[in-house]
């Protein structure tokens, strides 16, 4: 558990200037400090967080700010998709909890474990501690935004965001040995650049699918899985 | 806390959780139909380069930044070049974080 908690470090670094702007700028959207609290502990989802305030503040009603957080976070499901075959032999009572933590951040390092060749049973602990660290982190920094505001150094200037960068990046690239994996990677690529002006994360979530799509194909016309 | 604010909270919770629950719930009763477990396989790579290629090519969010100059870029082909030789994380993402912090120091 440790482990995890650990190899979450540099999305730790990563989130933290999330979490501090979007203490900050929580207030002047008109949410309370006790919302702003209560968002990133009972929903905590980061770029649902900042659309929600975002719309907030431009006086956007309930049923708009609930369907665009719906409509952000779909790409979750291709997360639970992904995972499920790890977690499935276990009981309810981690598959909540570790349902509940799923994020980009911690889809991506909980992948990589599981994906290590050892044999290892624990590996669901591992997945545990880094959820445990990017929710701290995340409640932390929303905290620390909330109650310090601007007088909190820029830290969205440090480039602290290039650690998930980083590591997102050394995760993916031992990856791409084949044929169909590199033709996923490029065509997401593609596609997310090309679709970065959508709203509500539509772009990634048409990137991902393209991406899908393309390594199927590519891997169909080889003829062997 | 508001109760138009305690609405809003529980009603956004109540639309993230499910979707991330949603293969969760079904446990070992789901098995996937071939084709799907081949789908998933790509599932990690096209996500995660979707959310690093804008990143990586247009720091600012607006403009393309194809240059020597760009600290991100630099920074994510040092990861890559560590990953793909060693297949090392660890090392893959320190020497990523080097190259892009010292770059931003010389360069700026």
């Amino acid at each position: 558990m440790w482990a995890g908690a650990r190899d979450m470090l540099p999305m730790l670094l990563g989130a933290a200037p999330l979490g501090a702007i979007f203490g900050t700028l929580a207030a002047p959207s008109g949410l309370s400090h006790g919302g702003a609290l209560a968002m990133s502990l009972v929903v905590f989802a980061g770029s649902s967080q900042f659309i929600a305030i975002t719309l907030l503040g431009g006086g956007a009603g309930l049923a708009v700010i609930v369907l665009t957080t719906l409509v952000v976070n779909l790409r979750h499901a291709l997360y639970s998709a992904t995972l499920l075959p790890h977690v499935a032999g276990l009981g309810q009572r981690w598959r909540i909890p570790l349902a509940f933590w799923l994020t980009d951040e911690t889809f991506a390092v909980a992948l990589h474990r599981y994906q290590a060749q050892d044999g290892s049973p624990y590996k669901h602990w591992y997945y545990l501690g880094a959820c445990l660290a990017m929710y701290a982190n995340w409640f932390t920094w929303t905290l620390a935004g909330l109650l310090l505001g601007r007088s909190l150094p820029r830290l969205e200037h440090l480039g602290l965001e290039f650690a998930m960068a980083a590591t997102f990046t050394g995760i993916v690239v031992p990856m791409l040995r084949s044929r169909p994996m590199l033709g996923a990677a490029v065509g997401a690529a593609a596609v997310a650049l090309a679709g970065r002006g959508l709203p509500y994360k539509l772009g990634l979530m048409a990137a991902a699918l393209t991406g899908v799509a393309i390594g199927l194909v590519l891997e169909g016309r080889k003829g062997t899985p | 806390m508001t109760r138009n604010e305690l609405i809003l909270i529980a009603a956004m919770a109540a639309v993230t959780f499910p979707v991330r629950y949603s293969f969760y719930a079904l446990g070992g009763r789901l098995a996937f139909p071939p084709l799907a477990r081949r789908a998933l396989r790509y599932v990690p790579v096209a996500v995660l380069t979707a959310i690093v290629a804008p990143m990586v090519l247009l720091p600012d969010g607006a403009h393309w930044q194809l240059s020597w100059r760009n600290a991100w870029l630099l920074g994510a082909l040092a990861s890559g070049l560590i990953a793909w030789w060693f297949n090392h994380l660890l090392a893959s993402i320190a020497g990523g974080l080097a190259v892009f912090f010292l770059f931003r120091l010389i360069v700026n």
